[in-house]
């Protein structure tokens, strides 16, 4: 569906893309991932034909992004960054204008409009004007702009970004389930959330591709540097010891201790079993265990990894 | 050409749809009712000549007032990436942005349909003169929004572009007017006076519409309408 070779951007001295190339096949839901400044962003103006690239060529959906922009919008639905919106609009006279600039034709607008009302949970909001809105209704309604004409492809900008915990999980939600019919390219600098969505991963720094796999095969490159926190009721010296002999535990730093209770956290080089295993030992010695706790993988994780591995 | 009355229709309730039409229309009004109804017992005089004298200054300031937010709240909101990634060609956008203004400022003038009917009821006025003197209204309006446009397509904050309007048109109006004429190098004066905003709009407003009044103003028009459609594809320039 999508087909990028080696494309770069510069903004003046900044190269912003440095010789990318990836290509999305059709269904797939692609994430990228990256720190704010990688150049997820300027990768996706280009291939909604928002910017040109410097070099190189896009191809969406068989359409060339430079010479055949217009075909290649017509087949795009994007959610810009931030998610702008037209805020002295009302939500229902919003998603008319853009239906009719998508070209929706008159007879199935309204049919259109109700679906995409539904599809994103617009129902409470619909009269209402823009500005009122909550952010995760904002974001929901800049969802279902870029879904209203029913693109094959979906081009998602940071789409959960400046949300709570709760709205996060429902637009993640909406996304795995527009995601089961539709080829999607969304970017983020959290990994759960792409480990969440995306069935692949890219992970971008400072323009250019360093890593791509599932979620699962990045999670497992940056397994070298897993932390876990335990809090055990135990005599320190005694507790330290056993922990290291087990022969997987790097490292031991103390975090605190109160009431006997000490808090360390372990610096180890794999996960294999070893949360079990640390249960067993303190349930051997008697100790008594009230946190076990396994850090997740954070986007620093695989990228130190990365990056580490490259120089 | 779709698009562009899509967009047309978007900005023009756009105006309506916030108080900035109302507050306008009302401000234009009481202004141009008040510097007319200054002069108009005191010259005696059953013309609209004075209303119509005012309204290239008048311009100067309000025509700008309405374009600056056109593209600059555009790029500050970042809308200006959501509109141009949807299937519009960017002349489209150009065109049905600046139709809206136009449209709005002929409705404005509109309102002051009074002050004629006024003359009329109190004297015998030369109405081809009148109806001459609107046309060249609109004509000269369209050339002040426009520029307007073309200086909000330029930058993200509208103070900057409403500032950038009010020079560009003020440079415009100025080198036809008779003081800065007098100053010129002989040969140059055709030209300048040519060039001048103001100078073709009297003309027209005389009631002798000529065609180049006419092709003045809508090259005018359609020269800065080009410039602003460049400035929104120089994003795309390398």
């Amino acid at each position: 569906m999508i087909d990028v070779e080696h494309i770069s951007k510069s903004f003046g001295p900044t190269q912003a893309v440095k010789n990318v190339s990836f290509n999305v096949s059709k269904g797939e839901v692609v994430g990228f991932l990256g720190p704010n400044g990688a150049g997820k962003s300027t990768t996706m103006r280009i291939l909604t034909c928002y910017l040109p690239a410097d070099e190189g060529t896009a191809r969406v959906a068989g359409f060339d992004v430079a010479t055949q922009s217009l075909e290649v919008r017509k087949c795009i639905g994007y959610l810009p960054e931030n998610n702008p919106l037209y805020m002295e609009m009302g939500v229902l006279e919003s998603l008319q204008f853009i239906a009719a600039l998508r070209g929706v034709p008159e007879s199935s607008r309204r049919a259109k409009i109700k679906q995409v009302i539904e599809m994103c949970g617009l129902e409470p909001i619909i009269n209402k004007d823009i500005d009122e809105l909550s952010k995760g209704f904002r974001q929901r309604l800049g969802l279902a702009q870029a879904l209203i004409h029913d693109p094959d492809i979906l081009i998602l900008d940071e789409p959960t970004i400046g949300l709570d915990p709760n709205q996060i999980i429902e637009i993640r939600n909406l996304i795995k389930s527009i995601g089961k019919e539709k080829t999607i390219i969304l970017s983020s600098h959290i990994l759960p959330e792409v480990a969440a969505t995306c069935d692949r991963v890219l992970i971008i720094n400072r323009g250019e591709i360093v890593g791509s796999g599932t979620p699962e095969e990045l999670a497992a490159m940056a397994k070298g540097g897993q932390t876990i926190y335990v809090t055990i009721r135990g005599p320190l010296q005694e507790v330290k010891e056993k922990l290291l002999s087990m022969g997987t535990v790097r490292e031991i730093s103390v975090l605190g201790e109160e009431n006997g209770c000490n808090r360390l956290s372990l610096t180890t080089d794999g996960t294999a079993h070893l949360c079990e295993d640390i249960f067993f030992l303190v349930a051997q010695n008697g100790w008594s265990l009230s946190e076990l706790y396994q850090g997740t993988v954070t986007l620093e994780d695989v990228f130190r990894e990365l990056t580490t591995r490259e120089a | 050409m779709k698009a562009t009355l899509i967009i047309f229709w978007k900005e023009f309730r756009g105006y309506f749809n916030s108080p900035i039409a109302y507050i306008f229309i009302i401000s234009f009004l009481v202004f141009t009712n008040w510097l007319f109804f200054k002069s108009f017992f005191l010259l005696n005089q059953a013309s609209l000549r004075a209303f119509f004298s005012i309204l290239p200054w008048v311009f100067l300031f309000l025509a700008p007032a309405m374009t600056m937010r056109s593209w600059a709240e555009e790029k500050k909101l970042g809308t200006v990436e959501l509109l141009m990634t949807l299937p519009v060609k960017d002349y489209e956008v150009v065109l049905g942005k600046f139709l809206a203004s136009f449209v709005f400022l002929i409705v404005t003038l509109l309102c002051t349909l009074p002050l004629p009917l006024t003359v009329m009821l109190v004297g015998n006025p030369d109405t081809g003169a009148i109806w001459g003197g609107y046309l060249g209204a609109f004509l000269m309006g369209g050339a002040y929004l426009a520029i307007g446009c073309c200086a909000s397509s330029l930058t993200e904050n509208q103070i900057v572009a409403f500032i950038i309007a009010i020079f560009v048109s003020f440079a415009l109006l100025v080198i036809g007017e008779n003081f800065v004429l007098m100053n010129l190098p002989y040969r140059l004066v055709p030209i300048f006076a040519y060039l001048g905003l103001g100078a073709h709009f009297e003309s027209i407003g005389r009631g002798v519409v000529d065609s180049r009044d006419l092709i003045y103003y809508v090259s005018v028009i359609g020269f800065f309408l080009f410039l602003n459609n460049l400035s929104i594809e120089s994003r795309k320039w390398k």
